[in-house]
């Protein structure tokens, strides 16, 4: 990995871990949306299955593509047998909704059990003709976003080798009874840019230099990998696939000596997947949020395929005049991250960069190796800024930050759900680090919504002040 | 292994918190992995709970896992002994750590020599109860543990308090429109001149448990929690109890009797009796406007309408009872998810309803709706969600609770305004009147297809596919605000063809 020094003025700490972030079963919420033809199984209790409807607010979809495996009294006491039990219920999945992979999402209930998921798998697979991906999103090792990790980093290991060199005609008359025989047929209609792209270069000149393939790995909302893709394609960079690509079935083609790039900063077992096992070079950058980080992202890729960037620092500038209008507004403000989703350091650069300071970083969990040019970035940030260094607590408890909270009095704090409402009931604006999850943040031309989120709160507390608590009052009395 | 979309009650630890943060100044300590201390999201978003939820986790990780969890759980219930000085502290797991088989009743015992507030184990199976019978099943714990411990230093207050006293149990945080139910409850007591002694659990003191015994009697309204307390309070102390659900004119009249015969079995030696007639016909005939939308106009119109009534047990039997017998309507399947108390709904509906069905499966319930195309729907908000997609109206009237459930306005579903807000609730469910009528003759609303507004546009300008690839991503409601956006900077750009490209420059270049 192609990682930056490892920063030294930055602070890190450790506190006792008694904090609250979502489990990392979340993920199914976002990753069944993007993988179009998946399945995902959570192989779990009650407690999961009630997170996910009710904390998440997901179930309640029409012919969801996801469910729970809720494990009963005699599957804890192992008086029934995994294997069958699993094959019953992948069946009755496969009979309904013909998925083309079914993705196992392991609980802390089956860690605590020892279910051999990863060991029934491939034989279950076999057996029903379905593939099976096995992801341990469990909360005694994980949190929140990085379910998704550990969902991408098994399914880096089913990237095929070689591209597909057999006639779509050809493999249907033989596989007619394969399930995914609907999206292999699919395959030649409606297709993404990214295919409709290479007919269309065959005809023109090629927009692309001739480079190692480069793949992308997280997923992000469809129209923002198009941003992405063309942002790279403006460098003459072809983006060879993303992992997820929007259908099982259409995932990148992987060989030793591939590029890759994360676009997420809680990616990091899917890096070392992508490092370690199917021996790609990885990219350390930082992350493309905010214009900043963006074209830090743009430019590092570029230096390691050996392109000369064009005209960043115009666009870099452009976005940045696009937003004055909203740094404006964050200028000077002080905002406090509690630390959920792990996006935290990347997000806090930006804001950093637009201006304001940062007293802590709070985040579940740290890899500095992964996440090393973001430190560096961020340090180098603050340095041109002229701001304090935040301190970054990793596993953080959330009782001591909120007496931090009440002594530092940040004009903004993000965090988890489960704390904004009584912060704000203390006078401490907040906005949920949910939402940035969520939201569309990466690449250049999403810059204004990271701080229209950011600002809402300050503007919602402007269009308030007017009417302030002690008016409210005294207006009943003219 | 089970296969499930949807869960109609939550786990058991649910129940437990529920009910423990419900209490003022107690503290509840779950031994957990992170991530299923959601709880503490649901409680602060939906009640939209000024202060933090009172539930702390001591996560179990891989660390705790190897090393042991005695010494993080002590250490945890001590430190919030310390920092929060609550009553009482409940340790509950969760369905994942009680797999751990530990004794946690030694951490507790161990936490209680430090502690200075008492320390409890929720004692509940977390596999066999769901969050309905754990939450009973807590709310008796503690009350117990207080009524033991108060009958330990021999400060019980059993003398009977001088006027007609009741306590009020089984209204709890995240329970659906709970807080406007014990609103209207109180007030019917008070204008029965009956005083609310104790409401438990929300926001009672531990301080004041000792003093339960004190009252003339119990009421139970929910089917769900606070039976096994007042069952035990029966039994320890003879308390008599209420399990009437005032829900609609005709069980809320039922529900007043049934005080004024345990006031006056009481007071039969003082010859001083009630007589609540007056007031039930008052109430009924002149207050209430529910019973007299019954015999109106507009209650004729829903004459043998066709309804499915589905929700917990105390819901479900009420709505049905009130849409046959107040309102003529015809329920033909009433059901419940209570599974553990079936027998219990069989007896409440039976003569009220065509079918019952008792399930937890929700496919089961579509389907069964699918097959019956009622008029209208009662139920949770997978009914809700179902009709939907059947093209049904549904009225909520059941837990799982949804933001929707916890409206700033009061509507509470019990007693006499109760009733009022339930006939609204009701009647605007189906489709109304006249509107009715009409729609049947001309066959729907809108017979032509509505014309788009789109602006003209002289230029010559293309979508190619991609373009227009990137344009159905943009949600329908600003589709057309981006399309014309798009393609003016198109125009002013002087580019005919409009490609995803062109689209996310325009996007830049209006700052959107």
């Amino acid at each position: 990995m192609t990682t930056a020094q490892t920063p030294s003025a930055l602070n890190f700490e450790c506190e006792t871990g008694n904090y609250h972030t979502f489990c990392p079963i979340s993920c199914v919420a976002w990753l069944y949306q993007k993988i179009e033809d998946s399945f995902f199984l959570v192989i779990g209790t009650k407690t999961c299955g009630y997170f996910l409807q009710n904390a998440m607010g997901v179930m309640i979809f029409a012919e969801p593509r996801y469910a729970m495996a809720e494990l009963e009294e005699g599957d804890i006491s192992a008086k029934l047998n995994d294997y069958e039990e699993l094959k019953r219920l992948c069946l009755e999945i496969k009979n309904n909704r013909n998925p083309s992979v079914i993705v196992w999402i392991g609980t802390c209930t089956t860690e605590i059990i020892k279910t051999d998921l990863e060991g029934i798998a491939p034989k279950l697979e076999a057996e029903i003709g379905v593939p099976i991906v096995v992801a341990r999103a469990n909360g005694l090792d994980y949190a929140f976003t990085q379910g998704e990790d550990t969902v991408l980093a098994s399914m880096a290991m089913r990237c095929p080798e070689e591209e597909p060199k057999v006639q779509i005609q050809a493999e249907t008359a033989e596989k007619s009874e394969r399930p995914n025989l609907k999206q292999l047929l699919s395959f030649g209609g409606a297709k993404s840019q990214d295919e409709s792209a290479q007919p269309a270069a065959a005809d023109e000149e090629s927009p692309y230099v001739d480079h190692t393939p480069l793949i992308l790995f997280g997923s992000l909302p469809d129209p923002v990998v198009t941003q992405l893709n063309l942002e790279l394609k403006r460098q003459g960079i072809k983006v060879s696939g993303w992992l997820p690509a929007k259908q099982y079935t259409e995932l990148p083609v992987v060989k030793p000596g591939y590029y890759a790039a994360g676009v997420n900063p809680f990616l990091s077992r899917t890096a070392t997947a992508m490092m370690r096992r199917r021996k790609c070079k990885v990219i350390g950058a930082p992350f493309p949020i905010g214009p900043d980080g963006t074209r830090a992202w743009v430019e590092k890729i570029c230096s390691v395929l050996e392109i000369e960037p064009q005209g960043l620092e115009v666009r870099e500038r452009e976005i940045w005049a696009g937003i004055d209008d909203y740094v404006q507004m964050v200028r000077g403000k002080s905002v406090f991250f509690m630390g959920d989703n792990l996006m935290e350091v990347s997000l806090a650069r930006f804001l950093i960069r637009c201006g304001m300071t940062c007293p802590e970083i709070g985040i579940p969990y740290m890899d500095k190796r992964y996440q090393g040019a973001e430190l560096a970035l961020l340090e180098k940030t603050c340095q041109e800024m002229g701001v304090p260094l935040p301190r970054i607590v990793e596993k953080p408890d959330n009782y001591n930050q909120i007496q931090r909270i009440h002594e530092l009095q940040p004009d903004l704090v993000i965090t988890g759900m489960a704390h904004a409402n009584p912060l704000e009931a203390r006078g401490i604006s907040t906005k949920w680090s949910v939402e940035f999850t969520f939201a569309q943040l990466h690449g250049f031309g999403n810059a204004r919504d990271i701080l229209e989120l950011v600002t809402r709160p300050l503007r919602r507390n402007s269009a308030l002040e007017e009417l302030g608590w002690d008016k409210l009052v005294d207006a009943a009395h003219v | 292994m089970k296969l499930a979309y949807w869960m109609y009650a939550g786990p058991a630890h649910i129940g437990t918190l529920r009910v423990a943060s419900s209490f003022e100044n107690v503290h509840a300590i779950m031994h957990a992995p992170l991530g299923d201390d959601y709880f503490n999201v649901m409680r602060s978003m939906l009640e939209r709970e000024r202060d933090f939820t009172p539930v702390t986790t001591s996560v179990v990780d891989r660390h705790v896992l190897a090393r042991g969890s005695q010494e993080k759980v002590v250490d945890n219930i001590t430190r919030k002994d310390g920092e929060e000085h609550p009553d009482l502290i409940v340790l509950t797991p969760t369905c994942t750590s009680s797999i751990l088989q530990e004794d946690l009743n030694n951490f507790v015992e161990r936490a209680q020599m430090d502690a200075k507030a008492d320390v409890m184990l929720a004692d509940v199976n977390h596999y066999r109860y769901n969050e309905l019978q754990a939450a009973d099943r807590t709310l008796e714990q503690i009350v117990q543990l207080y009524i033991n411990k108060a009958r330990k230093q021999d400060d019980l207050v059993t003398q009977k308090t001088p006027k007609p006293s009741v306590n009020l149990i089984g209204f709890s945080t995240l329970g659906f429109h709970n807080n406007h139910d014990c609103t209207e409850l109180k007030k019917l007591m008070a204008d029965l001149g009956i005083d609310v002694n104790l409401v438990l659990p929300y926001k009672a003191s531990v301080h004041d448990l000792k003093k339960l015994p004190q009252a003339w009697f119990n009421v139970v309204p929910y089917r769900e929690l606070g039976v096994m307390t007042a069952q035990y309070l029966e039994k320890e102390f003879d308390m008599p109890y209420v399990d009437i659900t005032p829900m609609g004119i005709v069980d809320t009249a039922r529900f007043v009797r049934k005080c004024q015969q345990i006031i006056n079995a009481q007071t039969s030696e003082t010859s001083i009796e009630v007589d609540f007639e007056g007031f039930i016909d008052q109430q009924t005939r002149h207050v209430s406007q529910a019973a007299w939308f019954s015999r109106s106009i507009d209650c004729q119109n829903l004459t043998g309408k066709r309804a499915v009534v589905f929700g917990d047990n105390t819901h479900a039997a009420a709505i049905t009872k009130i849409l046959t017998r107040e309102m003529g309507i015809k329920v033909v399947l009433a059901g419940t998810y209570c599974k553990y108390d079936a027998d219990w709904f069989r007896e409440e509906v039976s003569g009220f309803c065509d079918e019952i069905l008792i399930s937890e499966d929700n496919a089961e319930i579509a389907n069964a709706i699918a097959r019956l195309e009622p008029a209208a729907l009662f139920g949770t908000q997978m009914e809700r969600h179902v009709g939907k997609r059947l093209d049904l109206p549904c009225g909520v009237i059941a837990a799982p609770i949804h933001i929707q459930n916890f409206p700033v306005g009061y509507r509470p579903y019990m007693g006499y305004e109760g009733a009022n807000q339930l006939v609204d609730l009701i009647y605007n469910s189906f489709t109304l009147g006249m509107e009715d009528h009409l729609l049947e003759i001309f066959g729907g609303h809108d017979t032509k297809e509505i014309l788009t507004k789109e602006v003209s546009n002289d230029a010559e300008l293309q979508w190619t596919p991609d373009g227009l690839t990137e344009l159905k991503r943009v949600p329908g409601f600003v589709r057309s605000k981006v399309r014309r956006n798009v393609e003016a900077y198109a125009i002013k750009q002087g580019i005919n063809a409009i490609n995803a490209e062109v689209m996310y420059a325009a996007k830049e270049a209006v700052k959107a």
